[in-house]
């Protein structure tokens, strides 16, 4: 495009061409441009200008005008520091144990299973399978699972391996279980589709070069799946650190295990109070997209995104 | 910009014209965020207060209500059928739709009032909200003005709430069911049973206790149980001393959890042993799962709620409406209703027509209180905005675990 300018003579048959193509493309993405606009900048914006606002002079409950408090995000700052905190603290461990979870499963029926093309299909079926039941209804099963009557804590107690006084439900136990449990297959399909493509030919090689098992998997399998690793990790650490339903009062938390997405849902819908909501939205999504952001250039898989 | 002539060099014009069209891009682009931006802020804007004009009345040729309710909160037969509802249509021919969609008074405002604060339809012809919300809708203008000249059963209401102070008068709101806010617990798993709100902080129930997310049951049954008159003149002082001990008792890991209706579920798993709840969930619990639970209202008093039916701004079905809730206001219907749900029906004359249907439910006192029961019973006072923004956000905090 820049040269053509230059090229007097040469250039009209081509910048023709172009600009003959260039209304079917525009017009072939005026459906996805019109949906990020309508469904994505404007809430997007619409969520930042609240996140300003200041309550209305002699104003009633969930009445703001707008304005430029940005002390709106300090107050909420320090007002729900634990829960920011929280919210990523168990978003990391969640994904830290999903992944242990996920990786010798993914290696299983990515490369043990070759040989047996049914058993890796069947395998993979179950691996999706929990999906076709509401995952509103498997953590409520867990919920009761979990119940401080239910034959699980009652034997575990009577086992001495659980305190008489203690219990499940409403720990931060029983919410990153949940978040785990929940995202589990986030991990394991992505670590299946690199697995699967792995070259078993570059592990034989390891091992004739005298690599010990463990020296052949951190120097071969590691660094090769690190694609699936990396798209696992953030399928599983982006909407578990925005998660709302398993450390919600009704599911699998307590008052005590509130993370984020609890506090941005009480102050939208409970407190009528959408600067503040708004403006903890705002961080959790700053927030994720800086730390996505730094690990990516660290595990340097930029071309990824 | 197209003021000045181009230059003659075809290079030259060629950059120029690039160069143009480049700022001409970034500029619309530009225009075209900050338009649109305006066009939000402007229609956001325009939310504000304004007198808000009922929608009009499409009654005549339009028979439907749409209903919204509470959970469990009108008679249903084993067949799924809700039979009060099937009589009144086949009466009246008035095709009734009756959702289960208030989960709470919240949450179901939050999902309504942006269609209600410009006027239009909410998807509902009828909705049954607690006296506080009715209050806020009332105070909003969001509720239509009724005619009691089309309803004349509606004179059968008790004479105690034929004046409430958001609706002098009753003519924008009438009562569907009323109950009362007390403590119940599981009789297997404690026999000895509590008596009042201090026994529930006993430390045989560390971590067993439940207690409702609705802040006006919560905080009225602990400042009660204070020594606050929670109809009376109170302030600041009565309500923190109340959230001191609630925050104080949610720390301790006492109270195990805060919920809406689900606390049911607390309550059959056995996560909870004793908690505050509802007066007529607790009958229906038992009938569900055996006799297991028992509820009263503590001697320090218990407190006393109606639900109230409200036609929302942009309903244009207003005489339909009426015509359900006189049919709701004939005493026997209202027994008929009473017999199922268990709460207190506000409709003189239901207590003989029950008779007919069971005469022991007739002397359920949580169905039709005695002066005894009613004399245990408060009303939570009515709150100004920024007080009810106030203790909502320090009740909250509790709840949240950022106290």
């Amino acid at each position: 495009m820049a040269f053509a300018a230059f090229s007097t003579t040469a250039a009209p048959s081509s910048s023709d061409s172009i600009k003959k193509k260039s209304p079917v493309a525009l017009l072939l993405l005026l459906p996805g441009i019109l949906y990020l606009v309508l469904f994505f900048l404007a809430p997007l914006v619409s969520l930042l200008l609240t996140s300003f606002k200041v309550p209305a002079e002699f104003g009633d409950i969930g009445e703001f005008s707008y304005a430029f408090r940005w002390e709106n995000y300090t107050d909420v700052i320090s007002a729900y520091w634990p829960h920011i905190l929280r919210s990523f603290g168990y978003a990391i461990t969640a994904t830290f144990f999903a992944l242990i979870i996920s990786y010798p499963l993914a290696y299983f029926i990515g490369v043990k299973a070759r040989r047996w093309p049914l058993l890796q299909s069947l395998a993979l079926v179950m691996v999706v399978a929990p999906f076709f039941i509401s995952f509103l209804l498997r953590t409520l099963a867990w919920k009761q699972i979990f119940s401080d009557e239910s034959f699980l804590v009652t034997s575990l107690k009577a086992m001495s391996l659980l305190a008489p006084d203690a219990h499940v439900t409403g720990t931060a136990f029983s919410v990153i279980f949940g978040l785990t449990y929940n995202f589990i297959p986030f991990m394991t399909l992505p670590l299946y589709t690199t697995l699967e493509r792995l070259d078993v030919r570059y592990l034989e090689a390891g091992s004739d070069l005298y690599a010990s098992p463990f020296h052949v998997f951190r120097k071969v399998t590691i660094p090769l799946s690190m694609p699936g690793i990396v798209a696992g990790t953030l399928l599983t650490f982006i909407p578990a650190a925005g998660d709302y339903i398993n450390a919600s009062r009704e599911f699998l938390g307590g008052t005590g295990t509130q993370m984020m997405g609890n506090v941005i849902e009480a102050n939208f819908l409970v407190l009528q109070n959408f600067p503040a909501g708004a403006a903890l939205s705002i961080i959790l999504m700053s927030a994720i997209l800086v730390m996505v952001s730094f690990y990516v250039k660290k595990s340097g898989t930029e071309d990824l995104l | 910009m197209k003021s000045k002539p181009l230059p003659a060099d075809p290079i030259i014009r060629e950059l120029v014209r690039k160069a143009q069209s480049a700022t001409m891009n970034r500029r619309a682009l530009l225009t075209g965020a900050a338009a649109g931006a305006t066009g939000l802020a402007l229609s956001a804007c325009s939310t504000g207060p304004a007198e808000l004009t009922a929608a009009p009345d499409t009654s005549a040729t339009d028979k439907l209500v749409r209903w919204d309710n509470w959970a469990l909160y009108v008679d249903v037969d084993d067949a799924g059928n809700y039979p009060t509802i099937d009589a009144f249509e086949a009466q009246t021919g008035i095709t009734v739709e009756y959702t289960e969609a208030v989960d709470d008074n919240n949450t179901y405002y939050a999902k309504v009032k942006d269609q209600l604060s410009l006027g239009r339809d909410i998807g509902a012809d009828v909705v049954c909200l607690t006296d506080w919300m009715a209050t806020r809708l009332i105070r909003f203008g969001y509720a239509q003005k009724l005619d009691r000249s089309k309803m004349p059963n509606v004179e059968n209401l008790l004479p105690s709430l034929q004046n409430v102070d958001f609706d002098p008068g009753r003519e924008l709101s009438i009562p569907w069911q009323g109950g009362f806010a007390g403590i119940c617990w599981n009789k297997e798993l404690l026999p000895g049973g509590i008596e009042s709100v201090q026994d529930l902080w006993k430390a045989d129930l560390k971590g067993r206790v439940g207690v409702l997310s609705e802040m006006r049951d919560t905080m009225g049954l602990i400042m009660l149980a204070q020594g606050v008159d929670i109809s009376g003149d109170w302030g600041d002082d009565e309500f923190n001393a109340a959230i001191d001990e609630f925050s104080k008792q949610v720390a301790d890991g006492q109270i195990r959890n805060i919920k809406g209706n689900s606390y049911k579920e607390d309550l059959v798993n056995g996560d909870t042993v004793a908690a505050i709840v509802w007066s007529g969930d607790i009958v229906q619990l038992n009938a569900e799962n055996g006799n297991k639970w028992e509820f009263i209202v503590p001697d320090d008093g218990g407190t006393l709620w109606n639900d109230n039916f409200m036609v929302p701004i942009g309903s244009g079905a207003k005489s339909n409406v009426e015509e359900m809730i006189n049919y709701y206001y004939d005493p026997e219907v209202a027994a008929e209703v009473a017999a199922y749900v268990n709460y207190i029906t506000p409709v003189v004359g239901a207590k003989e027509a029950m008779m007919a249907i069971d005469p022991e439910l007739a002397e359920n006192k949580l169905i039709f209180p005695d002066d005894e029961m009613l004399s245990k019973a408060f009303v939570f006072r009515e709150l100004d905005s920024s007080e009810e923004q106030k203790y909502n956000t320090a009740f909250q905090s509790v709840v949240l675990g950022a106290a």
